[in-house]
């Protein structure tokens, strides 16, 4: 024993105390769903790219990004973003601006020239897309990076669909689009124009291919009955906006009437305006809060001048007159005649009362349900002739961009599992990262970037970009202000506020391990969390 | 504000928490760090969800940093010592003594000195005690060691009570708190009003070179007064609010929170003072009543029985608000 004086024991550590024994719940981390994530259409995993973009990897980002979507640059101008809808941050101040930093990665892209990886295999399977619009395009997209041989047929003179045909350009610019339907096609996807396919079984069976997407989406005008004069000019939206991309620029003289409440009206309305009519009215027969578009656009057209004429019909279309009749709502919201007629200068009118899906392809295709004019497909996107599926505007659904991008996807995957002879599951989702499993404390105030728009004077004669994008310092911030709800992002919390030190670290992007010898299960790590990434879960005694 | 704040804050996360992979490994704080020192380590037996043991950790973790690991630390008797030594084993990683309740301040300037003699005055000295052994058992050492300007950093980790010996009231004891010696029972329930102290301004009053008061929910701020501290020579005191699960009856995951409402509140005010003058104070940033604070200690349960919150509570509020004023606690109104 060669102790110092009155030392009769060696020190030993604490370390041979395992106080983990005194647990009663342990702690795990997890991942939650982030409710944009959960939100958005196309199924992006916002959070993650959202997670790199942070950091400056704008590439990086890009690429998370496009696991999904392969139109980020369009999606960040003409997504409805019901991600910003379901933003928790929307609580704390205001939602993330996604979208914009989605355009910011789109326009990045664009500009540095980033291209998809092209597939490592082939599969030797050989898929039919009908229609090269935005549902199409995203199938074709994540097939051919599934490694099978793509072909589209594609019945106009020009890829995009309701992208370009239906969409202005001063909300969607042609270069953008057409850069990035470019680099989907570079995959290798081979598109045939001016393609119309007339019988759906034929044209499989003729073109040897394994599996066919429908994606005609839906473009037929929906005809209201007026009773019309004969030098009356009655035109419809779909027709009016379609010219639009010709060289022939529709005539709709000095005063337009817009019958109808939807997006569509909107857009023809604005482009009315921008095509130097004096007055754009549009008239709808229920009230501004009951009309279909969305309030942003009805906003902005209004900002330009469009003038709206609510709880009205038209009764009747003369030569450079209208009759509206005034209507009111019922108790259970529907517009009833009054009998007031009044009567409003009009050099033509131009019908926007929603779309029909032109179905005759499949006319003659046995098995296959059509509902209220539109496709029924099953879980998978498959409609009831076997290797046919359908998506975007043409089945049920919300008629946006982001949801035909979405069924895109879905059906890719499901025609990949078709092919192999196996059926497509999708992984369980995670619980949802709602707003009372975070801990906002940690998070800096900081508002939202409003991004600049042009001035109303530019908006009401040129068919310039209207809503501009971030620029890198704007959509780093933007990014910055994510929560990043449900998924860990690093902050050191857990590691640092162990009160028993048993949390390991185990460096940058590895995340952390809980060290169970000596966690005691306080609790505190998963009441600090930011974001709701550690769960206490019950130990079995 | 000056520059690198300025930036800062436009890093959206991460400004209040440990760490923040978006800024320099510099600008973290020594927890976020792989390698820091963890001079309290594993297996010591602190109750769960102890503050105290995370307030020891992060106070002597960022001394080490700051002098290059040439610390001895002093330990008066109490939990932390207790909890953490039980002879012959030890969590320490740190050459650490203890030797009686009532004398870390004297053993401390003994280190000191011991040190200077020996021509190796980098060797810095720390005692730590808790409220106990600071304001009551400790305090004529502790006095002695400041009006003679030792070059010793005393830390009290304050749990408002003797925690360790079963919850017993100490001179740090709020009022209104339930504790075995002042149960809730009689016309006054609880600790009672009007008595007690605020070390800190006792410090002050010696007009020592350091005086900050801390709190294990501001993990940033902490490191920085303790690197501060050891910048300087002299006699230097902080105190460190570190909530109490098992005195406070709280439940062991609200030890943070709770630190935070207490700041928040105003109950605890933060400020720093150099030579006897207050010099900086850090700002409340959400402001909440202190029923918020109260509510989840189950010491402060008398005032809300049944339903009603009893008077009292309206007393501790009016504490806060004097706190809030005293050191001007509240941020100056931003332009909009």
């Amino acid at each position: 024993m060669d102790h110092p004086f009155a030392i009769t024991l060696d020190t030993g550590t604490s370390l041979a105390n395992r106080t983990g024994s005194w647990r009663n719940s342990r702690p795990e981390y997890v991942d939650r769903l982030p409710p944009c994530n959960h939100a958005c259409p196309a199924g992006e995993n916002i959070q993650a790219w959202l997670f790199d973009a942070e950091s400056g990897k704008y590439e990086a980002a890009w690429r998370t990004l496009t696991q999904d979507n392969p139109m980020p640059a369009v999606m960040g101008r003409v997504c409805y973003h019901p991600c910003e809808g379901a933003c928790n941050r929307a609580e704390l101040d205001e939602a993330v601006g996604i979208n914009s930093v989605e355009r910011f990665l789109g326009d990045y892209a664009l500009k540095q020239g980033f291209a998809f990886v092209q597939p490592e295999q082939e599969t030797g399977k050989k898929v039919l897309v009908i229609g090269a619009g935005p549902s199409g395009l995203s199938a074709a997209y994540h097939l051919r990076r599934m490694g099978h041989a793509v072909t589209i047929y594609e019945a106009g003179p020009m890829a995009g669909g309701m992208m370009r045909f239906g969409i202005p350009k001063y909300r969607l610019p042609r270069e953008v689009l057409d850069a990035e339907i470019k680099r989907i096609l570079d995959l290798g996807i081979e598109l045939h124009l001016n393609r119309k396919v007339d019988d759906v079984r034929e044209t499989k069976e003729a073109g040897g291919f394994d599996a066919v997407f429908l994606a005609v989406g839906a473009h037929i005008a929906k005809r209201a009955y007026i009773p019309a004069g004969g030098a009356a000019r009655v035109l419809d939206a779909v027709a009016v906006l379609r010219s639009m991309e010709g060289e022939e620029k529709p005539l709709l003289g000095r005063r337009v009437v817009v019958y109808g409440g939807g997006n569509t009206a909107m857009d023809v309305a604005r482009t009315a305006k921008r095509l130097g009519a004096e007055e754009a009215i549009v008239v709808y027969r229920r009230t501004r809060n009951r009309m279909p578009a969305r309030d942003f656009e009805i906003e902005e057209a209004i900002e330009e001048g469009v003038l709206m004429k609510w709880l009205s019909t038209i009764k009747h279309v003369g030569e450079s007159a209208i009759t509206v009749e005034k209507m009111v709502l019922d108790e259970k919201g529907f517009p009833q005649p009054t009998g007031e007629l009044e009567t409003l200068e009009a050099d033509s009118v131009i019908l926007a009362l929603g779309q029909d899906v032109d179905l005759s392809l499949i006319e003659n295709v046995s098995g296959i349900e059509v509902k209220d004019g539109v496709v029924q497909v099953g879980g998978n996107m498959m409609t009831g002739f076997a290797g046919v599926f359908a998506g975007g505007d043409m089945v049920p659904s919300e008629r946006t961009v982001t949801v035909a991008i979405g069924h895109g996807k879905k059906a890719a995957r499901h025609i990949d599992g078709w092919l192999r002879g196996e059926n497509y599951a999708a992984a369980s989702k995670h619980e949802i990262a709602s707003f009372d499993k975070l801990n906002t404390w940690y998070y800096e105030d900081a508002p939202k970037t409003v991004r600049p728009m042009l001035s109303i004077v530019r908006r009401r004669s040129t068919f310039d970009e209207v809503q501009g994008g971030l620029d890198e310092t704007n959509a780093l911030y933007e990014a910055r202000r994510c929560l990043s709800c449900g998924n860990c992002f690093e902050c050191d919390n857990c590691y640092g506020m162990c009160p028993d030190n048993a949390v390991i670290k185990l460096g940058a992007g590895m995340r952390f391990i809980f060290n169970l010898d000596y966690c005691k299960g306080c609790g505190v790590c998963a009441a600090e969390c930011p974001c709701g990434a550690i769960k206490m879960v019950p130990e079995t005694i | 504000m000056n520059e690198i704040t300025q930036k800062l804050k436009f890093y959206q996360k991460g400004t209040h928490t440990v760490g923040n992979r978006l800024v320099s490994e510099r600008d973290r704080s020594v927890q976020a760090s792989i390698d820091r020192s963890n001079a309290l380590t594993c297996g010591h037996r602190a109750c769960q969800g102890c503050g105290e043991a995370l307030g020891a950790r992060y106070a002597i973790d960022a001394a080490m940093r700051a002098t290059n690991d040439n610390i001895i630390a002093v330990n008066a008797t109490g939990c932390l010592e207790v909890f953490t030594t039980p002879y012959p084993e030890t969590s320490w990683q740190v050459p650490w003594m203890h030797s009686l309740f009532g004398n870390a301040a004297a053993v401390a300037s003994g280190v000191a000195a011991a040190m200077r003699v020996k021509n190796r005055s980098e060797v810095r000295a720390i005692a730590q005690a808790g409220d106990g052994g600071t304001t009551d058992i400790g305090f004529q050492c502790l006095s002695g060691m400041f009006e003679r300007n030792d070059d010793v950093l005393y830390i009290c980790y304050d749990n408002e009570g003797y925690m360790n010996t079963g919850v017993q009231r100490s001179s740090a004891t709020p009022p209104a708190a339930r504790t075995a010696t002042t149960p809730a029972v009689g016309a006054e329930p609880g600790n009672v009003f009007g008595t007690g102290k605020s070390l800190p301004k006792i410090a002050m009053a010696h007009g020592i070179p350091y005086v900050a008061t801390a709190t294990v929910a501001d993990l940033l701020d902490l490191e920085r007064k303790v690197a501060k501290a050891m910048s300087i020579h002299g006699a230097r005191y902080i105190h460190i609010h570190v909530p109490c699960p098992l005195g406070w009856g709280s439940a062991s995951h609200d030890t943070i929170r709770l630190a935070r409402l207490a700041v928040e509140s105003g109950f605890f005010p933060m400020f720093e003072a150099e030579w006897g003058k207050l010099t900086a104070s850090r700002k409340i940033r959400r402001k909440v009543p202190v029923e918020e604070y109260l509510k989840l200690q189950r010491r402060f349960a008398h005032l809300f029985k049944n339903g009603r919150t009893d008077p009292r509570v309206a007393r501790l509020q009016a504490i806060c608000d004097r706190n809030i004023e005293e050191y001007d606690l509240m941020p100056a109104a931003v332009e909009p």
